[in-house]
């Protein structure tokens, strides 16, 4: 059974392979061939990862399978191994599992959506982009070392920036879709900055990046480097995984095709901080200052961001911060050390969360199609009319059933509804709070209440009423091959709490044997009520609210901006984050890169450079004076010579 | 009389004759001052042979004067050649060497 | 020392350099050519004095009979101009001048104080070098430069009337 362990590297080059078929040969391959050869290669790795967890189950403890040798400089040895235990394997089920419905659902999107762009010969970037994220992401959560684990982390960064900056020439001004991208590649390189940093106090204090190596010696090691380590560990997750303060490039992030949103910006590569944190466990429970850290910025980012999503009116942007909101849960959860929880919430928000973005992909194809019909078929791209404003929307439920449905299930799972998967995993979150701080529980409450407020909003806004535009009364149902996909993760939304039910606890026992020292999930009778109530009680809310006086026309103010006033007006503008930043860092930092660049650059360095070439003529021309052609001034010259000899010589 | 009297007789008529080679424009003009220092070293020649007693000094001057009649007639030619050409025979017209 | 030699010494020096400074400052080139006989005049005189008639009489014949005489053909030849009287160079002027007073100011200053000709002292009499004396040297122990000299002549001669010869006409030259 060992020797299935040996197919581990696969799980990367599988994709790396698809990556190759598609470049060389794509264009003569054609839209479904190149779609079908993507998917195949996500699924081989799918394929690949069920053996090994199946494998596993046999051997429990798992192994290290080395591929190659990479760079040894004096005592500092690194090499390409991969680590194959249960926490490694749960990663890759869910990033190739995942990764792999969206693939196929992505054939059909990118399909209609390059038409929409105009630029269908692009269909095979997106799948040779997507296939690379996934080979990116494998190699992060195969790593054995910190090192590796790093590339991977760089990887997915990459193909995050070139996946959101996909229509690169769209968005505002032609810039937007660049811009955003290379917002996320700017703020992600600050988190990016944190991890090396941890990197770098991390071998200088235990003189190596192993996993096996770092855990084993993690209690010699003086408590301060330990404090730093994880401290700034938690910088790279506040980037990577869109915590206050970093999270400010997810929302852009938007802006990339919406498989993108789903795949990486929500299953995915936003967990990779997630993992960090929970693979990086040995080294948090010894510093409980971190921990606590790590919980608060987790609690806070809940909050606050499930407090923004009350305010949007993108279907995706909803979406957005309801992510940043759920990875806070996840990020309090292990900070926590209740492990376990944060990597059950991370699998069924996975499952969800694809599931809520790839429907809202598919309400956006049928806006986008209804908005052509109601245009008897004329195509204006630089129409102002936004098929993702849910304010357009509405009415939709009769029109794409099958999207509603899902839709409904995939809410319900994130508001934690039971029995569907939300519940369960988030339950077990806020129990882990309950027992160790009641602030902590009473914040991850309240955003609890906050997302059940914000899902049923928008299921009222887009499903809801009246359509409100001719757009919206164009809609129709998408093809099967988007509502297969979505049907599928809504079947893995409704029964994923079955993998950590309370008593059976099948993850847990699963993880144990990659994680040391887990605390046992416990099962409160009463936070489970709770919680089932709270997120009952913001879906009335919503009902109160939105349901019961449709909106009729799309550009009316939204119920709630007329009492909470400023706060509203807060939330609907992401509390100025942004602008914010623009004033204190960035303003500053553009003006010094304009000084460096003009008058640093251009005027001293060119100035220095040019100078020299001016100075040279000038002295030419100065030079040229004395070949003005006139006899009588060399005549001079040569007397002064002979007087200058004779004087030498007289008074020698 | 010591021979310094002659001898600064002819430094004055040299250094007269190189300031004039110097600032004078007409070209003929310079030639003649061009003579005038050529006569100052004729000077000097012909008063070391009779201080020293020696003849050599009056032949030297003897060979002075007929090469400097031919360069004379040479570059008198030239200045005609010249003048056909430019015009003129101001020395600061002819410039080609300029640049 | 004879005063009397020394007062006719000064005599000629000051119409020697008299002349000169007369031909350099003339505008008028043909006054110049005429200031620069009579100061080839004086020197024969002085040649005399330094008791080498020969010498002083092929000055006059050579110097201001044919030379002079070819410089005032070539003057009148050209239509000699006015030049204007301003100095095109800035400073030419002026830095010549003073070069010059350096130059003699040097050159004075060493033959005075440093040269060992001031201790040369005077011949008891200058002796007069005969023709005859000087056509011994000449031609026995300066036969070659003698021959140099005329063949210089002769090439001086050709150059003059190559430099000065103008074509008749394209089709002239091709006859011959």
């Amino acid at each position: 059974m060992e020797t299935i362990f040996a197919w581990v590297p696969w799980v990367v080059f599988a994709p790396v392979l698809g990556i190759l078929i598609n470049l060389l040969f794509g264009r003569r391959l054609g839209e479904k061939v190149v779609g079908l050869i993507g998917s195949l290669a996500s699924g081989a790795a799918f394929v690949i990862a069920v053996m090994l967890a199946v494998a596993l189950g046999q051997h429990p403890e798992g192994a290290v399978h080395p591929l190659a040798a990479w760079m040894r400089v004096g005592d500092f040895s690194v090499g390409w191994s991969f680590q194959v235990d249960t926490l490694s394997t749960t990663m890759m089920l869910v990033v190739s599992g995942v990764g792999t419905l969206i693939h196929i659902y992505s054939i059909g999107y990118m399909h209609a959506d390059t038409h929409h762009h105009g630029d269908p010969g692009r269909f095979r970037r997106f799948f040779v982009y997507l296939n690379l994220f996934i080979a990116m992401m494998m190699v992060l959560v195969t790593a054995d070392s910190y090192l590796m684990l790093f590339v991977g982390w760089e990887g997915v960064g990459l193909c995050s920036y070139l996946l959101i900056g996909f229509w690169y020439e769209k968005g505002e001004q032609g810039l937007g879709n660049a811009r955003a991208g290379r917002k996320a590649f700017i703020v992600n390189r600050v988190g990016d900055f944190g991890l090396l940093m941890a990197m770098f106090v991390m071998f200088w204090a235990f003189g190596s990046l192993d996993f096996a190596t770092v855990f084993a010696k993690v209690g010699t090691v003086a408590s301060g480097a330990l404090l730093a380590i994880t401290l700034f560990m938690l910088l790279a997750v506040t980037g990577k995984s869109a915590q206050l303060p970093l999270y400010v490039w997810l929302p852009d992030a938007m802006a990339g095709p919406t498989p993108v949103s789903a795949l990486i910006h929500a299953a995915t590569m936003v967990t990779a901080g997630v993992y960090l944190v929970a693979r990086s466990q040995p080294l948090f429970v010894l510093v409980p200052a971190a921990q606590s850290a790590v919980t608060w910025v987790g609690a806070a980012t809940a909050l606050f961001a499930a407090t923004i999503a009350v305010g949007q009116y993108d279907i995706k942007k909803v979406l957005a911060y309801s992510t940043i909101s759920q990875l806070g849960f996840m990020v309090a959860a292990v900070g926590m050390g209740a492990t376990v929880a944060g990597m059950f919430h991370l699998i069924t928000h996975a499952f969800f969360k694809a599931l809520l973005f790839l429907a809202a992909g598919s309400v956006i194809l049928g806006m986008e199609r209804g908005h052509e019909v109601a245009l008897h078929g004329q195509h204006l791209r630089k129409d102002p009319f936004d098929p993702q404003d849910m304010r357009n929307m509405g009415g939709l439920r009769p029109r794409m059933r099958t999207t509603y449905w899902v839709y409904l299930i995939g809410a319900l799972a994130l508001a934690g509804i039971a029995p569907l998967a939300g519940f369960f995993s988030k339950d077990e979150i806020l129990a882990a709070a309950s027992e160790q701080s009641l602030a902590v529980f009473i914040v991850l409450a309240a955003a609890a209440f906050f997302t059940a407020f914000y899902m049923g909003r928008q299921l009222i806004l887009v499903f809801g009423g009246k359509p409100r535009t001719r757009a919206a009364e164009g809609a129709a149902e998408n093809p099967p091959i988007i509502t297969v996909p979505l049907i599928i993760l809504a079947v893995l939304a409704a029964l994923g709490g079955l993998l950590n039910l309370p008593g059976l606890h099948w993850l847990e026992t699963w993880l144990e044997h990659s994680l040391e020292g887990l605390a046992a999930g416990h099962f409160i009778l009463w936070v489970a009520l709770l919680s089932l109530g709270v997120a009952l009680l913001g879906f009335w809310f919503a009902w109160l609210i939105y349901g019961r006086k449709p909106r009729q026309k799309p550009a009316e103010a939204d119920p709630l901006a007329a009492p909470l006033g400023d706060v509203y007006r807060g939330m609907e503008r992401k509390w100025w984050v942004d602008e914010f930043y623009w004033a204190i860092l960035l303003r500053p930092a553009a003006w010094l890169a304009n000084l460096l660049a003009g008058v640093v650059d251009q005027g001293g360095i060119d100035g220095a450079v040019m100078g020299t070439g001016r100075l040279a003529r000038l002295a030419a021309r100065g030079l040229s004076l004395l070949e003005n052609g006139f006899v009588r001034g060399y005549a001079l010259v040569m007397l002064l010579g002979v007087v200058a000899i004779l004087t030498y010589l007289v008074l020698r | 009389m010591p021979v310094t009297y002659y001898l600064v007789l002819s430094a004055i008529m040299f250094v007269l004759g190189v300031v004039g080679v110097v600032v004078r424009r007409n070209a003929i003009v310079i030639f003649m001052s061009l003579e005038l220092m050529f006569n100052a070293a004729n000077l000097l020649f012909v008063a070391f042979a009779a201080y020293y007693q020696i003849v050599t000094g009056q032949l030297f001057v003897f060979f002075v004067m007929t090469v400097a009649a031919a360069e004379v007639a040479v570059g008198l030619a030239l200045m005609v050649a010249i003048f056909r050409a430019k015009h003129s025979i101001d020395v600061d017209q002819m410039n080609s060497l300029k640049g | 020392m004879p005063v009397i030699q020394i007062v006719i010494f000064i005599i000629l020096g000051v119409v020697a350099v008299g002349t000169a400074v007369g031909m350099l400052l003339s505008r008028n080139a043909v006054y110049a050519a005429l200031f620069l006989v009579l100061n080839f005049a004086t020197i024969a005189i002085l040649y005399l004095i330094l008791g080498a008639p020969f010498i002083a009489l092929a000055q006059i014949t050579v110097y201001a009979g044919a030379i002079m005489v070819l410089f005032l053909f070539v003057i009148m030849l050209l239509g000699v101009e006015k030049l204007p009287f301003k100095e095109r160079l800035r400073g030419q002027r002026l830095i010549a001048i003073l070069l010059g007073v350096v130059f003699l100011g040097e050159t004075v200053l060493y033959l005075v104080y440093h040269g060992q000709a001031g201790q040369l002292p005077a011949p008891a009499s200058i002796q007069f070098v005969s023709p005859a004396d000087l056509g011994h040297v000449l031609f026995n122990e300066y036969m070659l430069p003698f021959e140099v000299t005329s063949v210089i002549l002769l090439v001086a001669l050709v150059g003059a009337i190559v430099l000065t010869h103008r074509e008749k006409s394209a089709a002239a030259a091709e006859q011959v």
